[in-house]
């Protein structure tokens, strides 16, 4: 068998199995939270017998170990449950939630994971001269600064003062392509100086490292510019890095902006999640949080890959 | 229409007469307060109202856990939607009076036990469907039945029979009760189809828009009605749109994308009516924020202890530091002038001696637990602070509890003896003190228990002298001042904003807040 079938077959395999005990941290997680789950339905009106029928209804009364295989075969199915607040569907709302977040981390990836790598590729280039130092400063800064007050900033400045982009980035399905885009402008940009540094840093970093090599020397004094020498030579050797740091700020982008969706109005699962858990709304934080870790975990496996895929001794075992 | 009472009616809508003179003059036309009423509004209205265009309003408090069932509603976005496709049998006027709705008319027996609804006719559903009284009374059923939900439950339960008698609905009370018609004006208690027993949550009533896009927690549109028998309404489409940040909510008014806001923080008020394009309003209303110590737990069950509290607050200086001026000062009593048969009684002011004095004879020297939190009402912690620095001043010990905002309406509020909290108010004083103050209600959260109050206040629902009403209202309120477990240092207003997009703002509308959730109606889009 092909090793690196075998390399990424185990990956798979072994993020499958994370995956698995996610899922029962996640249960636990929920089982243990403080408050009935039926007595919060109900609120302060609940009489006893009212109680008792809900926690049938809820299948409260199964064993734990019952109710976690039932969870776990749904959701294999597709079937996340009901929640209970509204009684709708959750594999449906979570849909439209879901193809809205990855919408916003898309556009943003896509502004910020060129920006930072070209970014790093021009610090290494100017390395402690003043274009290096102002890339690092202004990336450093950004990161440094709460996410909801770069909002507010760019918001007051550019949605109030300058009008060039709506301050709610709302959303819908009657709008085109082209409306949404500039709807979600001023969120892409906070959420692009905020994954920028990190990224960027990174790229910086993992260059510099592979500069020290040898092989950079020899292609230095066969003539290249250093322009090509990075992009051709050092950049390909230092994939593995700036790719597992790219995926962790695009699993970042998926899971952790709900301050983001709260200051700028985004109807994302960030907020649809925050809005569930204060009602104690079980079922839908446990499948908000197993597409979390799926999210998480297979951006992270991809980040393995291609590590693996991109180094020669990996790829060709002696 | 009587040529002479449109006349009237312009007349006092253009301010050259008062209301009252018109109401008397329109009498002797022979038309009902009721009738005059709402002629009196249309004419406000037809002056520069224009019809047309889009309106949109930033909201906040919605959560995507909502329903559309009216009987759930519990927050100003529920409430604002229902106003567009749902009314009840009557409504608040803007001036607190009654106006009818579902309903054209109304009349009580003599002995106010009997109360008989005139429905309005030709009323149709948004469905299509005619409106009939079996339709009223299956809406109140569902709000009254054993295993309801509904918000409304309390004012429903004194009802004993909803008989339908043609174009009329027939309420039986158990006990008198002359305010009736204001509970009916509940925002829940919207008249649907078969009452909304086979779907609660559709959406479908008599008012003047219809949704037509629902993304709950989010966004709501509604478009015109075409079949609406009145002519409230006049955006050919209202969208509203959640914003719960604070920030954000303002920055979405000042970038143009909504027209109006409700709950403009005042700490900033000021500051956003500064801007050229924007205006803020103002209004009082009966909610008020409240610190409350139970009637019956130690060491507040001792009358002294209460007292030196009551005495130990700083009331003017809440209202300047923590309303930032926008509301006014409390008395302990549930109960201000936004409340239709209010008496003004002795204001009670900050003294430190008698606070002092209170505490030693109360013979309690510990010191006393306050809870608060973040979330009990917007500055809460701050009040705690402060009301625990006028204390000190009295030699009265206050220990502050911050407790997470998380679980505090279910752990904290109605279960510690002494913590902070909020009340928005009724539209009548009975309701007021039927939901809170009543020693059997649901929600008496001070624990108050006091016979001649519950007495009076029977006896208050079936009295339909008003002049004696006036003064048994008045009693229980001195009765909760002076007893009660309630410390209320301060009435909040309702903080609005609108765009110079739109215009018809009218001031001082009582109820809700944004013009009692009619603001997005009845104001209109500038051509």
């Amino acid at each position: 068998m092909n090793p690196i079938v075998k390399l990424v077959a185990q990956r798979v395999a072994l993020s499958l199995l994370l995956l698995l005990m996610i899922s029962v941290l996640i249960f636990v997680g929920t089982m243990i939270l403080p408050g009935d789950v039926a007595q919060s339905i109900l609120g302060q009106s609940a009489t006893p017998e009212a109680l008792a029928n809900l926690r049938a209804e809820l299948g409260l009364n199964d064993p734990p170990l019952t109710r976690y295989f039932q969870w776990l075969f749904g959701a294999l199915q597709g079937d996340l449950g009901t929640a209970l607040t509204s009684g709708q569907d959750i594999t449906a709302a979570i849909g439209s939630r879901l193809s809205n977040t990855l919408f916003l981390a898309f556009w943003a990836a896509v502004v910020a994971v060129p920006l930072a790598i070209f970014l790093g590729l021009l610090a290494v280039r100017y390395k402690d001269r003043w274009p290096d130092k102002l890339i690092s400063a202004v990336t450093l800064a950004s990161i440094s600064i709460p996410e909801f007050l770069i909002g507010y900033v760019l918001m007051y400045l550019i949605a109030v003062k300058l009008r060039w982009f709506p301050s709610v980035a709302m959303i819908n399905d009657g709008m085109n392509l082209w409306q949404k885009l500039n709807s979600i402008a001023l969120p892409v940009a906070v959420l692009t100086l905020v994954v920028l540094a990190h990224m960027m840093r990174m790229t910086r970093a993992a260059i510099l490292n592979v500069m020290q090599s040898a092989y950079i020397e020899t292609a230095e004094l066969k003539g290249l510019s250093s322009f090509k020498i990075i992009w051709r030579h050092a950049f390909p050797n230092s994939v593995s890095p700036i790719v597992n740091v790219v995926m962790l700020n695009l699993a970042y982008l998926v899971v952790g902006v709900v301050v983001i969706e709260v200051v700028f109005v985004y109807p994302g699962m960030g907020q649809y999640l925050v809005d569930h858990v204060s009602k104690r709304d079980v079922p839908v934080v446990q499948a908000c949080g197993l597409i979390f870790a799926a999210v998480y975990i297979g951006l992270n496996m991809i980040a393995d890959i291609v590590s693996i895929l991109s180094n020669p001794r990996l790829r060709h075992p002696k | 229409m009587n040529d002479q009472l449109k006349h009237l009616a312009l007349e006092a809508a253009l301010g050259r007469m008062s209301r009252r003179e018109f109401l008397g003059r329109a009498a002797a036309l022979g038309v009902t307060a009721l009738g005059a009423n709402s002629l009196l509004a249309s004419a406000a209205k037809a002056q520069g109202a224009q019809k047309g265009g889009t309106l949109k309003v930033g909201l906040q408090g919605g959560s995507t856990t909502d329903s559309l069932d009216p009987a759930l509603a519990t927050n100003q976005v529920a409430l604002s939607v229902i106003r567009l496709w749902g009314e009840p049998l009557v409504e608040l006027g803007e001036d607190g009076g009654l106006v009818g709705m579902v309903a054209e008319s109304f009349e009580a027996s003599a002995d106010a036990k009997t109360w008989t609804f005139k429905l309005r006719s030709g009323l149709t559903f948004s469905n299509g469907q005619s409106v009939t009284a079996e339709d009223v009374v299956a809406t109140m059923e569902r709000h009254s039945g054993e295993d309801t939900k509904s918000g409304a439950l309390g004012i429903m339960r004194s009802i004993t029979s909803i008989k339908a008698e043609g174009d009329t609905v027939v309420f039986e009370l158990e006990n008198a009760n002359a305010d009736l018609p204001y509970l009916l004006t509940d925002y829940h208690l919207v008249i649907q189809p078969g009452g909304g027993k086979d779907a609660p949550d559709a959406a479908i009533g008599t008012g003047p828009y219809i949704l037509k896009s629902v993304d709950m927690g989010v966004r709501f549109v509604a478009e015109k009605n075409p079949n609406y028998w009145g002519d409230l309404g006049n955006a050919e489409t209202i969208e509203y749109v959640v914003i719960n940040d604070n920030t954000a909510r303002v920055a979405a008014l000042q970038a143009g994308q909504v027209d109006m806001i409700d709950r403009v923080p005042p700490r900033t008020a000021k500051l956003v009516d500064r801007a050229p394009n924007i205006t803020v309003h103002s209004t009082s209303g009966p909610g008020h924020y409240v610190f409350i110590a139970h009637c019956n737990a130690d060491p507040f069950s001792n009358n002294d202890v209460r007292m030196a509290l009551k005495y130990g607050i700083n009331r003017q200086d809440m209202v300047d530091k923590i309303l930032n001026g926008y509301g006014s000062v409390g008395n302990d009593s549930p109960i201000n002038s936004s409340y239709p048969l209010f008496v003004e009684a002795e204001q009670r002011e900050y003294d430190p001696d008698k606070a002092k004095f209170h505490m030693q004879k109360s013979g309690y020297e510990g010191s006393i637990l306050l809870r608060t939190s973040d979330n009990s009402f917007p500055g809460a912690p701050d009040a705690a602070a402060l009301f625990q620095q006028s204390c000190a001043e009295a030699g009265i010990n206050l220990e502050i509890k911050r407790e997470p905002n998380d679980g505090y309406w279910s752990e904290v509020w109605n279960v510690q003896p002494f913590c902070t909290s909020y009340w928005g108010g009724r539209p009548t004083q009975d309701q007021m003190f039927t939901t809170a103050y009543l020693s059997t209600a649901d929600w008496n959260d001070t624990k108050f228990n006091n016979e001649q109050f519950d007495q009076l206040l029977i006896a208050a629902r079936g009295e339909l002298d008003e002049a004696k009403r006036t003064q048994m209202y008045a009693d229980m309120s001195t009765i909760v001042r002076d007893e009660g477990g309630l410390i209320c240092p301060m009435f909040n207003d309702f903080v609005d904003a609108t765009s110079d997009r739109i215009d018809g703002w009218k001031d001082g509308v009582k109820g809700h807040a944004l013009m009692n959730a009619y603001a997005p109606l009845k104001m209109w889009v500038k051509a």
